[in-house]
């Protein structure tokens, strides 16, 4: 229970990708909805039609980069449970409805046993908990632990809801113990890195950064143009010179 | 962190009913019939009453027995076991001194050690926090055992033991806030280590993913201005330490009048620090959304 | 203590049954799969078997849980009881309320059909509803494209017979290079979003031109943060760059596209700029081979781009010619045009130099046979990998045309559209604008329209104007404003209607749009006029009837309305004769049916039209004997034939023998056909007709065969355009039909038939130096107009928006986070919440599009963010131009398409003390639904 297991049989979880993320909030919605009919309590909403707030368990942020030269950049940044490996949350949790799963690493809370102290949001760096107002229960990202193993669903769906609905393929799913499982290899090839590495949480989760952007606002541009402007066409007669020498060619 | 009302009510008193629970424990003062009375029942309340406080804030409460399981990893398991021992020794110790007029001293030496380990155990629970800089020291610990004998000294009138008790528990406190204002400009949890994008930049949150609240905001989001907090930090220290210091260098003579009222406002004293010490502890997810 | 842990259940059931219909929570059109449950809405995701989203699904589409259950639902017809305006309303009955319609409807009909106004909204049945305003006989109707992005659409088509997303779409399985202009990150959602991942993960490379560098653009490996309304200039300065140094496809040129068309360069001829043409009426070409002049499309001849013609002494040059002329000037050159635009001198030069590195140095080969119209085989298909997408950002501007058009010219200079790798049409695109309508305004009483309302104007002689000249349609369309408005312009409507200019209407009929709201420029003004009164105490519009869902701000200012059902709810037709599905490999269309039954009142609007047209009985709807034809919509769907053979649906139609596809004969289980394929049909193109299909004989023939049109119709690419040239020379003076003298300078300048940038119009009249900064919207992706805030979910997401400052406005004005701002324009001010973003133009300031909501509306409680901190920028923006004193309403539009140029606003801001909430407040309305519920926690299973 709330001891974590010395190792897990899988480690799944997902490498996503922030060079591809649009920001659109598929993810998020689709997590809401599965989860809300799925394991556990619904996700509940407060005030859903004034000042509403209710129960996520993945969200995105942007964020805005400014590097020392060039222009400002805009990153979109999904965050849902990281499904750690010296996960800090369930060794708090004094009921032992939080655990991780000895099979595939899988952080869940059995609800049955949650007493809502919360505590485990606390000792969770990334916000991946939030407390349901109506249940009064944990609530987190389960990585859909009743799909990816669900026979009522064809092979092919048997992923979380947010990697399934995932518009621009930016959420990957996986075995990072397995070495040659797509995760682990798109993570060693982008250098896939943890967040917070500094709280000692080993998270599975890998984020796999952005490209480096605008290198055209560095490039001298006269190159590929260059060897052709020789031929003086700036102007229209020269222009009309050069047409009829280059339709000869064909 | 939100300032919990039920958390801080239940820190304080509990704190401070558990201290008392301490010297009793020790035969300090060795009391039995109505004045054993009046001592545990105090001592009871105090400790009870937080404790109970302290489910109002759980979403379950009804299942709060649960809560006993995990003592082996858990400091909050660990609390309640150790709380409920605590009372249950304090318990047949108390009957016996009211009711018998007999005291066990091995059992009372027993149910102070349960009632340290209470104390001992809740400030682990928030000093075991790797996600709240603030708390994250021994100095923690060593702070919630201080305030917590302290104010049992002095609700159980032991002048000098108070006397000497306070300035220690003043300065730990004093040592506790300074170590905070310093590690809060050096935290090595960035807003660059939360994202991982300080390779490109300087990053700056530009859109929260919701504009509304949520749990998380309203958990750990608090923000209290540096004014506010240097202003109550010195009503803290008053009311805890300073005021009942002097009440017991300036007035020893009447110090059996004055220990309970004096009790009271260094409970207040204590409340307010006890406010502060989550109103000024940051939580790292706060990186996520800018603040800090 | 070991580790154990709980037995849980991974196997649970899904749900009882799946079925699958096509989205309607944007215009994207995606397939879902709704899961239910003890038949009611559980689950909704994305079909993986359809063609458009493949799986995935947005985050509108899976909220569409919330908006099926949302309270805003209307729950009965609507009859006003309270003052315009106030919300005040009762129920009544079907029966009542289509006979209140008939009532008002019949005697205009019988008397003067134009009396009546039909326009419609966010529309995907316009084949259907045109049909329906066809037969009832009024020129006044089109759906939003006008104000919408209609400049796109016409300039693709007029230009190269098709358009970006519905009707075509990058080669994203080849594209090595994207560059997108102005994309609202919406149309096309999911497809765009699936490209994007795919280019990505090939290695490609994504250049966004967009001043805010949000969504697409913040995943764009090159940000070009361009000012608004320059885009034009910036393409042009690009096309300068890549003909002034040769990188242009001669060979493409010289085939495919109408730069080897002699024109007429004689100033005082009639023919000025035309072309030269044959006795069949064939643009002609000199042919290299012979050196001697030949009809375009004789085969076997090399069309000549440089050589000219001199016929009784007139010279007659190439297209190839003009744009020489033009585009090798130095006030295209990158360091005349950066200032403007924005952008530095080196990056365009860069981008150009990009463009044509990916374009030629880059070139794939597809080995596929094929043959062109001219008789000729080739071996392969040639591929230039250089894709573009563009959409809104730089259409809604009142250059927006030229813009459109300037792009589509590089595009086909680059050789890069319909081959591999670059831009390719959906069926059933490619289409000549000769084989598109003309448009038709020739209203009679009691009788139909003389043709379809809507179309490509060639000339003078297509436009809506009466025989005394004045325009015959309410919004002005295709008259001398805006000669090519082929979308119409339903901005101008309720302005019109109630100015009575250029008439009065008797009835206005709308159709899910929130005209009082965020779908209305100068909202405050449309809720005057649509409440105002005339001298004799009647409204000075007198009837207004309204469909909708929804409880939107427009509900409020109907006399009647007319409850729609959600799209789970309901029959729908997404037709090849409309907005197809398609795909650039397969022709493609669907249906939406009643995946649940409504719990309440209502019923699908296009049911509600048959009916109404059964009642009035309308040509086209009823036999010779007067029975109806049509039952409900889902009966026309299957057996409505728009000529033999072609119907609404192409799927599953009946042929001699068994089915046919494309052309057949109605099929009584065509829907559920349908229902069992997923709720769509897709048919896919042979893969050697898969690219140049405008020129591919192979695909000409299967796109006959699909019933596209009748006859294969092999066409050139339209550099230069006639139609425009025609305005212009009516404008100079020549032919019948002359504009009024206060045009013809704008036409001659505006119409240019070779794209041309010149500043946008309000830019001219509102001084720079008093109104320095761009203002603009950008529709989020988790919204669609305001039909998201009503979704429990997603207005979580987006429940206010503040507007963005880029760093230099932000600090000149010594702004902090939580301040608000006035910001003002030459039409009005509104006081706002502000937020920093460095990633901005510095001249621009933006916010989110349709955030902001009337009090009363949507079923929301006051304090919804929406109306305390949300707001509209609608408010800053005029559907006319400020007065120029010379008396005339000048319309705010763009002087080709009409297209509303939101985007030309111009704006100072203000640093201000926060008020109570955003202003202009205004009142609240009534609320005809009652308000939400406190609490949710939606779970249908057990």
């Amino acid at each position: 229970m709330t001891a974590l297991p010395e190792k897990t049989g899988r480690k799944l979880g997902l490498a996503i990708d922030l060079d591809t993320c649009v920001g659109c909030h598929a993810c998020v919605i689709s997590c809401k909805g599965w989860n809300t009919e799925n394991y556990g309590a619904p996700l509940s909403d407060q005030d859903p039609y004034g000042d509403a707030s209710g129960t996520f368990l993945n969200r995105i942020h942007s964020y805005e980069v400014q590097p020392d030269f060039g222009s400002a950049q805009v990153v979109h940044f999904p965050k849902s449970c990281l499904h750690c490996e010296d996960a800090p949350c369930v060794t708090v949790c004094p009921t032992g409805a939080s655990y991780k799963r000895i099979e595939d690493g899988i952080v869940l809370v059995n609800e049955s046993d949650c007493i809502g102290c919360g505590l485990c949001a606390w000792a969770c760096p990334y916000g991946a908990r939030e407390l349901d107002l109506a249940e009064g229960v944990m609530k987190k990202c389960t990585l859909c632990v009743d799909r990816i193993y669900n026979e009522n669903l064809p092979e092919g769906d048997r992923v979380p809801a947010c990697v399934r609905t995932c518009p621009a393929g930016a959420r990957h799913f996986g075995d990072f113990a397995d070495p040659e499982s797509e995760v682990s290899k798109l993570s060693a090839e982008r250098g896939g890195f943890d967040l917070m590495p500094e709280q000692g949480t080993k998270p599975v989760n890998k984020y796999l950064p952005p490209r480096q952007k605008d290198l055209l606002d560095e490039i001298d541009a006269i190159d590929v143009l260059a060897p052709l402007l020789e031929i003086k066409k700036s102007r229209n007669s020269g222009f009309i010179k050069w047409l009829d020498r280059a339709l000869g060619k064909f | 962190m939100h300032p919990t009302p039920s958390i801080i009510i239940f820190t304080t008193l509990s704190g401070l009913g558990f201290g008392l629970l301490f010297w009793l424990g020790i035969g300090m003062p060795p009391v039995t019939g109505w004045e054993a009375f009046a001592y545990y029942f105090a001592a009871f309340a105090l400790a009870a009453g937080g404790l109970v406080s302290s489910t109002f804030h759980l979403g379950r409460p009804e299942r709060a027995l649960k809560a006993f399981t995990q003592w082996s990893t858990s400091w909050l398991s660990r609390e309640g076991i150790c709380a409920v021992a605590a009372l249950l020794v304090f318990g047949i110790n108390a009957a016996g001194a009211v009711f018998w007029n007999v005291r066990v001293p091995v059992l009372g030496y027993i149910g102070s050690v349960l009632a340290l380990g209470t104390v001992f155990a809740t400030s682990m629970i928030y000093a075991q926090l790797n996600t709240v800089p603030l708390w994250k020291t021994h100095l923690t610990p060593v702070l919630f055992l201080l305030a917590s004998i302290a104010g049992g000294a002095l609700l159980g009138a032991h002048a000098l033991i108070s006397a000497m008790l306070l300035p220690v528990a003043a300065l730990v406190q004093a040592i506790w806030w300074m170590r905070g204002d310093r590690i809060r400009n050096e935290m090595e949890t960035t807003i660059e280590t939360a994202t991982g994008l300080g390779n490109a930049g300087k990053v700056r949150s530009f859109e929260p993913p919701h504009t509304g609240a949520n749990y998380l905001l309203r958990e750990f989001a608090f923000e209290v201005g540096r004014k506010n907090a240097r202003r109550l930090r010195m009503i803290a220290l008053t009311l805890a330490y300073t005021l009942p210091f002097f009440a017991i260098i300036l007035a020893p003579d009447h110090w059996h009048v004055l220990a309970v009222p004096t009790a009271v406002v260094h409970l207040a004293g204590v409340a307010v620090a006890r406010w502060l010490f989550f109103a000024e502890a940051v939580h790292v997810v706060g990186h996520y959304y800018g603040r800090r | 203590m070991k580790p154990s842990q709980p037995q849980i259940d991974t196997s649970p059931p899904v749900s009882d049954e799946v079925r699958k219909t096509t989205c309607y929570m944007c215009a994207c059109r995606c397939g879902i799969n709704v899961h239910l449950k003890d038949g009611r809405v559980a689950y909704i995701e994305g079909n993986r078997d359809h063609p458009v989203n493949k799986g995935v699904l947005c985050a509108k589409g899976s909220a569409g849980i919330m908006q099926h259950n949302a309270p805003s639902r209307l729950r009965a017809p609507l009859r006003r009881v309270g003052p315009r305006g106030s919300g005040k309303f009762e129920e009544i009955g079907w029966d009542e309320a289509l006979d209140i319609a008939v009532n008002w409807l019949e005697p205009i009909r019988r008397s003067d059909p134009s009396k009546l106004a039909f326009f419609t909204g966010r529309d995907q049945s316009q084949s259907f509803t045109s049909f329906w305003a066809q037969n009832f006989g009024t020129p006044n109707y089109a759906a939003h494209g006008g104000f919408c992005s209609v400049n796109m659409a016409a300039a693709g088509i007029y230009t190269m017979g098709g358009a970006f997303w519905e009707f075509g779409q990058p080669d994203w399985d080849r594209t090595r290079l994207l560059m997108i202009f102005g994309v609202a990150e919406d149309h096309d959602s999911n497809p765009i979003k699936i490209g994007l991942g795919r280019i990505k993960q090939r290695g490609g490379r994504v250049i966004g031109v967009n001043p805010v560098r949000s969504g697409y653009n913040a995943v764009a490996d090159e940000w070009v943060g361009i000012t608004p309304g320059t885009d034009g200039l910036f393409v042009l300065a690009i096309v300068h760059e890549l003909m002034r140094s040769g990188k242009i496809d001669l060979e493409y040129l010289s085939r495919y596209t109408n730069a080897p068309v002699l024109v007429n360069q004689d100033r005082n001829s009639a023919q000025y700029g035309l072309f030269l043409r044959d006795d069949q009426n064939k643009p002609l070409v000199i042919d290299r081979k012979t050196g001697r002049l030949a009809p375009f499309d004789r085969s076997g001849i090399v069309p000549d781009l440089s050589a000219v013609h001199g016929k009784n002494g007139i010279d007659h040059v190439p297209v190839m010619h003009l744009m020489a002329r033009r585009y090798l000037k130095p006030e295209y050159s990158p360091e005349q045009v950066a200032k403007r635009c924005g952008i530095k001198a080196d990056k365009i030069r860069a981008i150009a130099c990009e463009l044509a590195r990916t374009a030629f140095d880059e070139e794939i080969v597809l080995e596929r046979e094929w043959t062109d119209f001219r008789g000729e085989t080739h071996k392969v298909f040639k591929g230039r990998p250089v894709s573009f997408h563009a959409m809104r950002g730089i259409s809604a501007h009142s250059n927006g045309f030229q813009t459109c058009r300037a792009l589509h010219m590089l595009q086909i200079l680059l050789g890069s559209v319909e081959v591999p790798g670059g831009f390719r049409f959906k069926p059933p695109y490619p289409k000549p604008v000769d084989i598109h309508p003309t448009p038709h305004c020739k209203a009679s009483p009691g009788k139909p329209l003389d043709g379809p309302h809507l179309g490509f104007a060639r000339g003078p002689q297509d436009l809506a104007l009466k025989d005394d000249g004045s325009p015959a349609r309410i919004d002005k369309a295709f008259t001398w404003e805006n000669p090519m408005s082929a979308h119409g312009m339903m901005h101008m409507v309720i302005s019109n209607a109630h100015a009575g200019d250029p008439y009065k209407i008797d009835t206005l009929f709308m159709y899910m749009a929130n005209m009082s709201w965020n779908s209305s420029m100068n909202t405050r003004g449309v809720m005057n006029m649509l409440t105002d009164k005339g001298d004799d105490g009647e409204y000075v519009i007198p009837r207004i009837i309204y469909s909708d869902s929804y409880s939107s701000e427009m509900v409020a200012y109907a006399d009647l309305v007319l409850p729609d059902t959600t799209y789970l709810e309901r029959h729908d037709c997404i037709s090849l004769l409309d907005r197809p599905i398609c795909e650039a490999d397969a022709a493609a269309d669907a249906i939406r049916w009643p995946v649940v039954e409504p719990d309440r009142d209502v019923r699908g609007f296009q049911t509600v039209l048959v009916q109404l047209a059964n009642k009035m009985k309308l040509p086209g709807f009823v036999e010779v004997d007067g029975s109806p034809k049509y039952r409900d919509y889902a009966d026309y769907i299957v057996n409505h034939e728009r000529k033999p053979g072609i119907g609404p649906l192409a799927g599953w139609r009946k042929g001699p023998d068994g089915l046919s596809y494309g052309r057949g004969q109605p099929n009584p289980e065509q829907l559920e056909k349908y229902i069992s394929n997923g709720g769509f049909f897709a048919s896919h193109i042979p893969e050697d007709c898969a690219y140049m299909k405008p020129w591919n004989m192979g695909y000409q023939a299967w796109a006959v065969e699909m019933g596209f049109y009748d006859t294969p119709q092999p066409y050139l690419f339209e550099l230069y355009v006639e139609a425009m040239r025609h305005f212009q020379l009516a404008a100079e003076g020549h032919g019948e039909r002359q504009p009024p003298d206060h045009l013809r300078k704008r036409i001659v300048k505006t119409l240019d038939p070779l794209p041309i940038w010149y500043p946008t119009f309000e830019k001219d009249l509102a001084a720079e130096r008093e109104y320095p900064l761009h203002a603009l919207t950008q529709r989020p992706m988790a919204m669609y107009h305001s039909w998201g805030t009503q979704n429990a979910w997603l207005r979580q997401i987006h429940g206010w928006n503040p507007m963005y400052l880029p760093t230099k406005v932000w600090e000149q004005n010594g702004f902090a986070q939580g301040d608000w701002a006035r910001v003002s324009s030459v039409h009005g001010s509104i006081t706002v919440p502000v937020a920093h973003m460095a990633a901005l133009n510095e001249n621009t300031i933006w916010t989110w599009n349709a955030i902001g909501k009337r009090k009363g509306a949507w079923a929301l409680a006051e304090s919804a963010p929406e109306s305390t901190k949300g707001f509209l920028l609608n408010h800053l923006i005029h559907e006319l131009l400020p007065s120029k004193g010379d008396g005339l309403r000048w319309s705010n539009s763009d002087p080709v398409t009409g297209q509303a140029a939101w985007f030309d606003l111009r704006v100072k801001i203000e640093k201000t003390d926060a008020p109570e909430e955003s202003l202009p407040s205004f009142a609240s309305l009534n609320s005809p639904v009652g308000k939400g519920p406190d609490m949710l926690a939606w779970k249908v299973g057990k």
